[in-house]
């Protein structure tokens, strides 16, 4: 008994050694975590194109992943410190909400990289979180081409936008896809409607309800994370078209969902997780967009716009994409693109 | 002229939103009237929303789903019944608890079952039904043309269940054993079935409510999707006295007020601030609960127990 005693120490003891060794010679593999807006994963939106990157991640290039689901603003905090106190390289905030929370952890945990989805912060910000990394979209560019598709598929020449909250991020979609109607026809009726919330479906499906119905829109665009689930049920309870966000929502109603408003966040993450890790880094904001393919149109298998459509779309790309055109990026600007 | 437009549209918002409050207050209405205080609608129906969406998936056929999930809210009810009824507990704390089961239960069963979390892929929903001779009817006919089949199954509700409980015998049954179990149970009223059958019923109507919302509304499960409208429909029976056609009226003011909040928008009529629009209810609410609409006497029995004097 006394001798098994020993070899089964001896073998532990060798085991540690070994697995000491092992950890010693491969360099850890980084661990990115994320954590998700109240949206959460599944709203097959915002959230759910973050999750494609994590992925990536985990799948091209061997990083540890997690996420977490936040139920309550009150909930990032704890998230993202949670995160960072369990050793994760990189903690993602996803979404312009988290942005006071992540600025915040940031500065608790200086030895790990953060990034966030959808805001910057100032030069002088970035001086006492020189960890963060934020990442911005040019949404109104995306938005643009959808309203250029909205503009020449509508027949009663009015067509709606469901926002979400009303906050810059969103604005950028509304004044995008003004721009693109207006670009197109400057006589057009846009009516636009804020919710007010990200995640509630059933709002999204009546306010879409009153704009097919009462307002006789043909064409809606949302961008309301989980509350446009509702938006797309709409349009195919009515026989419309919706217009889906973030990622490529034509799966919803496949005959219904003209095109997608594709936000790459699935790049933001992935990209930026590579120069969060690339040595020296230093906070700062970097901006995505049709240049950089971050924003755009959903694959052609995915697209129910008329061929004619389409490749006026694709047109308006190649000169945004140029610089040639600046598309606005606040609403109070499209507004002047409309005629009476 | 617009300003009517804009009325009928915010109207036909509103029946559609108050439907899943109408079908679950009736089922508040029958278990009050029986004697049973039941705080658990919520939970039966977040459990028939998920249900609902459950069967739809898996069978393709949104009205069997439909009436599985209003089947599931009165399988959930029988509980509340055999812990309140047959064992006398208080039943405050059995419709808590059926709540918190509701939505950790749904939660689980989504992760198990579809492998997701926050809401479930599309299912078959019910499609919308068309009443072809309201058509050319002005006002009347933009609201009630074209909806989902839930809004007419609510009224339908509504006007059986005033015909139940205040013209037949069953409904004479039901409010004694609410007002006074003792005097029903002397003349020979089962007073204990007749309260497990107003409870599985109002179970049964408030599943209805919550596929109502899943299926009806929309075409999905979302966890915790009911959110709060079972305690809304609650508040719908107080306000509407403990009667169908007044927890009816109730329930449409609750609607309307999200009704006009959530199209004036689109019609650019912003005069009202939308959070003024948004608090209006619960302050008619609180006021109607203040007796300052008049007074509001729920049935003398309702949440007592009944124990009979010889103990069985």
């Amino acid at each position: 008994m006394k001798s098994l005693n020993r070899v089964l120490v001896i073998l532990l003891a060798v085991g540690m050694l070994v697995g000491c060794a092992f950890s010693g010679f491969a360099a850890p593999a980084p661990k990115v975590g994320i954590v998700f807006d109240i949206g959460g994963l599944g709203d097959q939106s915002f959230n759910d194109s973050a999750y494609v990157g994590l992925q990536r991640l985990a799948n091209e290039l061997g990083h540890g992943t997690r996420y977490v689901e936040s139920n309550t603003p009150s909930d990032y905090e704890p998230n993202l410190a949670s995160l960072a106190r369990e050793g994760y390289d990189v903690v993602w905030g996803i979404g312009f909400l988290m942005a006071d929370a992540v600025q915040k952890v940031a500065k608790q945990f200086p030895n790990t990289k953060f990034g966030i989805i959808d805001h910057g912060y100032s030069e002088e910000e970035y001086r006492a979180i020189p960890n963060v990394l934020g990442i911005l979209y040019k949404e109104h560019e995306g938005s643009f081409l959808v309203g250029v598709l909205a503009a020449l598929t509508t027949q009663t020449n009015t067509v709606g936008f469901v926002g979400g909250m009303d906050i810059p991020v969103i604005h950028r979609f509304e004044a995008g896809y003004k721009a693109g109607v207006w670009k197109t026809n400057p006589k057009m009726n846009v009516i636009v409607n804020y919710s007010g919330v990200f995640d509630d479906p059933g709002k999204g499906k009546s306010v879409a309800d009153s704009m097919f119905r009462g307002r006789k829109a043909d064409v809606v665009f949302h961008a309301a994370g989980s509350t446009g689930i509702g938006v797309i049920r709409a349009a195919e309870d009515h026989g419309k078209w919706a217009i889906g966000v973030d990622s490529d929502q034509n799966h919803l109603a496949p005959n219904n969902v003209l095109n997608s408003m594709i936000k790459r966040v699935d790049v933001g993450v992935f990209e930026g997780t590579k120069m969060l890790l690339k040595p020296g880094f230093t906070g700062r904001t970097v901006v995505l967009g049709l240049r950089e393919n971050a924003v755009g149109l959903a694959p052609e298998k995915s697209n129910r716009a008329s061929a004619s459509a389409t490749a006026k779309a694709l047109e308006w790309a190649k000169i945004i994409a140029r610089g040639e055109y600046v598309v606005p990026e606040f609403p109070a600007d499209a507004d002047k693109l409309y005629k009476k | 002229m617009e300003f009517l437009y804009f009325m009928a549209d915010a109207l036909a918002t509103t029946v559609s939103l108050a439907a899943p409050l109408i079908l679950t207050a009736m089922g508040g209405v029958f278990s009050e009237r029986s004697g049973v205080v039941n705080i658990g609608l919520e939970g039966m129906m977040l459990i028939g929303s998920f249900m609902g969406v459950l069967f739809s998936h898996l069978t393709g056929n949104a009205w069997f789903g439909f009436w599985m999930g209003a089947l599931s809210g009165a399988v959930v009810a029988a509980l509340h019944g055999w812990v309140c009824i047959r064992h006398r507990a208080n039943q405050t704390v059995s419709g808590v608890a059926i709540n918190i089961l509701g939505a950790a239960l749904t939660g689980y069963l989504l992760r198990a079952i579809f492998h997701r979390a926050g809401q479930t892929e599309p299912v078959p929903g019910l499609a919308s039904w068309t009443i072809p001779f309201l058509k050319d009817v002005p006002l009347l006919g933009d609201i009630f043309y074209r909806n989902m089949p839930p809004v007419y199954i609510a009224f339908i509700v509504v006007i059986v269940a005033q015909i139940v409980i205040f013209k037949t015998p069953l409904g004479l049954r039901i409010r004694a054993c609410g007002e006074h179990p003792e005097a029903a149970d002397t003349v020979g009223v089962n007073v204990s079935g007749i309260r497990y059958l107003c409870v599985m019923l109002s179970g049964f109507l408030a599943g209805m409510g919550g596929v109502t919302l899943s299926l009806g509304q929309l075409s999905l499960f979302r966890e915790g999707m009911s959110a709060g409208k079972g305690f809304i429909a609650l508040a719908a029976v107080i306000f509407g006295r403990w009667t169908p056609v007044g927890a009816m009226w109730a329930s449409l003011l609750f609607g309307l007020a999200d009704g006009l909040q959530l199209t004036a928008q689109n019609w650019g009529f912003t005069a009202i601030p939308r959070e003024f629009l948004i608090m209006t209810p619960y302050i008619v609410t609180m006021a109607a609960l203040a007796g300052i609409i008049g007074r509001s006497v729920p049935p003398a029995a309702s949440g007592k127990p009944y124990v009979r004097r010889d103990g069985a």
